[in-house]
């Protein structure tokens, strides 16, 4: 399919998955600019985009490709009580300068309450919208998560989201390509956000900075769309812009029939192209990172940022532990702020409050397992638990099945979709000092709510760390 | 954006690591709809303890930042760097940045520097020595100099972003030049690509 690359350079040189989405993208190449990349998909939400709307007005200028652009409110949107006003005037006003917005410029909005609206890392991919080979950006850096379609996906920030509105273009410099190869079976019990603790652990928050990583090997193989897409979302937190995984069969059934993938004729079409994707053997990467899965068990964060993390059979490290300066002295900071100290095990740590929810793991089968887990038991008492689903397709499809039902008669509460206690700009927070088992993806200071104490777990995790009131496995119950 | 040639002034050490966009500007002052009076919010939660360096009054004043490495991790939040802008920076020193970070940086005209991890750290033990050292930063020849303690730091920018800065140009115009190569690129695209009804 000539067209699909119009601008690819005709050597036969093996070259890898980025590399491939990237030459199919350039609009004009030229030594002394960065490329100008087409912009095959761009996602808007609520809080990244009222100042780059604005700016197009003050400059004159029309959203170039309306019909490329999907809007949809998830940050802001309270997870309760949804059919009357929003109570928080500013969060409020932002929702509607969305709407204004989208109305103005033409482009299509899955405002709250809406059948498609959601996180919007859950609705891009449950559209069909988020396809191998394109290029996707939204002003949020978990747009990462779009890269386990085999996508160029990464985060803009309001500038950019401005450019990409008034030109479907960006211009970028060619970033590094970094394979991370997982190979080996999972061991029974542990989830791909464990892997992906694993991976930042390993490489550091600044680890990936400069590069896009390809998630390569058997265990990467194995898992389903909604597991890759946990493990894309991440890249972010080990620095890296974008996270991707090759196209394959199971990236197929997974797109097939849903309502923006292309059908009939197209669907052949499209396979032809998606199967030339995969990097050729022989590819060079400028970095490899190898990862035994079948050495892993389930991480948990105990510091504030993403890389401060141990398996939660192991004890809160010492600070003087760490070879380097300023990783002690962050590691020393943290433990100040978590209130924790060097020493204790992860397991005599109990906690206030469990969440359930986000971009990382509010997608059906994070909630199936949970719900498989706290079924027939009751989580310890004085303990919140919460169960935000990623979008509202993802909370009827969980109703369907019951799974709501199964979350309440356990004791946590059934709410509506959005980030909610992800980033606490909802009415969803932590008090000072609260300490929360989180499935979301940033355990920063204050990230859900000033002085929460957040620790980042896969849904397993925090469903059994809710009913024993301590962080737990499945099988410590 | 203005052009940024040469940065001249008074320097804050700010001497952590990690330091992230969620602690540069809390999430609560993302709710606003404008772009500007975000300085307010910068690191408003660190900013509540009185010896946080950014409240010891030997520094008010100060237009540039130096911290530890991995600044401006994290959310891809732009009202980080217009909270810094506001508040009166004019450029942040760092070994590393975070990605988002620095090229949200360099559309708002706020300057990223990118010093080795040794030199920043000689020039965070030299400001915190002495709060009023004078420093020039040289974006034409890539350095960072405090005379005074002849300290010299070397810093890149790749061309385009180098050029973009000192002539103060607009992306988006830039961007319009290529306008009929756009239109050409998405007369081939394939049709089956999603796109709103
Ligand atoms: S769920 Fe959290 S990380 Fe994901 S988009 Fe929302 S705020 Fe960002």
């Amino acid at each position: 399919m000539p067209q699909t690359t119009p601008n690819s350079n005709n050597t036969n040189k093996a070259k890898t998955l980025a590399e491939k989405v990237w030459e199919a993208h350039v609009v004009s190449s030229s030594v002394d600019e960065p490329d100008l990349l087409f912009i095959d998909l761009h996602l808007v939400h609520e809080v990244t985009s009222p100042q780059a709307f604005d700016g197009l007005r003050m400059s004159g200028r029309k959203v170039h490709r309306p019909d490329l652009t999907f809007a949809t409110a998830d940050h802001n949107v309270p997870t309760q009580d949804i059919d009357k006003p929003v109570a928080d005037p500013i969060s409020a006003k932002q929702l509607d300068v969305l709407k204004t917005n989208c109305e103005e410029f033409g482009i299509t909005l899955y405002p709250m309450g809406h059948a498609d609206q959601g996180i919007v890392h859950v609705i891009g991919p449950e559209l069909g919208l988020s396809q191998p080979g394109m290029t996707i950006v939204c002003g949020d850096s978990h747009t990462s998560t779009h890269g386990a379609f085999g996508a160029l996906a990464f985060g803009i920030g309001t500038s950019e989201v401005e450019h990409v509105l008034a030109t479907q273009c960006l211009p970028q410099s060619k970033p590094k390509t970094m394979a991370v190869n997982i190979n080996g079976a999972l061991p029974a019990g542990v989830s791909s956000k464990d892997i992906i603790l694993a991976i930042i652990g390993k490489i550091g928050t600044g680890g990936g900075m400069g590069y896009v990583i390809e998630y390569r090997g058997s265990t990467i193989e194995a898992l389903s769309m909604e597991a890759r897409m946990t493990i894309c979302n991440m890249s972010i937190e080990a620095g890296a812009r974008a996270g991707m995984i090759a196209p394959d069969d199971i990236t197929y059934a997974y797109l097939e029939n849903k309502r923006f993938s292309p059908k009939a004729a197209d669907w052949e079409q499209a396979l032809d192209y998606w199967r030339s994707l995969p990097t050729d053997d022989g590819a060079q990467f400028a970095k490899q990172v190898e990862l035994d899965a079948s050495a892993l068990s389930p991480y948990v964060s105990w510091g504030t940022n993403p890389s401060q993390v141990i398996p939660i059979t192991q004890v809160i490290p010492d600070p003087d532990s760490f070879q380097d300066v300023a990783q002690r002295e962050a590691a020393a900071r943290a433990l100040d702020y978590m209130g924790l100290s060097a020493g204790t095990a992860m397991k005599d740590i109990s906690v206030d409050t469990v969440f359930i929810g986000s971009c990382t793991n509010s997608r059906i089968e994070d909630l199936r397992s949970a719900a498989h887990i706290v079924s027939g038991k009751h989580v310890k008492s004085g303990l919140r638990a919460m169960v935000v689903p990623g979008s509202r397709k993802v909370r009827e499809a969980a109703e369907a099945e019951g799974l709501d039902k199964i979350f309440v008669q356990s004791g946590f509460e059934w709410r509506e979709p959005g980030c909610s206690m992800c980033l606490a700009m909802n009415p969803d927070k932590l008090a000072p000092q609260e300490r929360c088992a989180s499935t979301s993806n940033r355990n920063f200071e204050g990230r859900q709510g000033r002085g929460g104490r957040t620790h980042l777990v896969s849904p397993e995790i925090a469903a059994a760390t809710a009913i024993a009131g301590h962080f737990a496995t499945p099988e410590d119950l | 954006m203005k052009p940024v040639r040469i940065i001249e002034g008074r320097a804050v050490p700010l001497s952590r690591s990690d330091v992230d966009t969620d602690q540069i500007i809390p999430s609560d002052w993302l709710k606003r709809v404008e772009r500007t009076g975000f300085g307010r919010g910068l690191f408003s939660e660190w900013r509540d303890d009185r010896n946080f360096i950014l409240n010891n009054p030997e520094y008010s004043g100060a237009n540039i930042l130096i911290a530890g490495p991995n600044f401006g991790t994290g959310s891809s939040r732009e009202h980080a760097v217009w909270a810094l802008t506001d508040y009166g920076f004019e450029a942040v020193i760092s070994p590393k940045f975070g990605d988002i970070f620095k090229t949200n940086c360099t559309k708002v005209g706020l300057l990223p520097v990118e010093l080795d991890l040794e030199v920043t750290n000689r020039f965070l033990e030299a400001v915190a020595d002495n709060p009023s050292l004078h420093i020039t930063i040289d974006v034409e020849r890539g350095t960072v100099e405090a005379p005074d303690v002849e300290l010299v730091g070397k810093f890149s920018l790749d061309q385009f972003t180098k050029y973009r800065l000192l002539e103060g140009l607009d992306d988006i115009g830039l961007t319009e030049r290529f306008l009929d190569k756009i239109v050409s690129y998405e007369a081939n695209r394939p049709s089956w690509l999603p796109s709103a009804p």
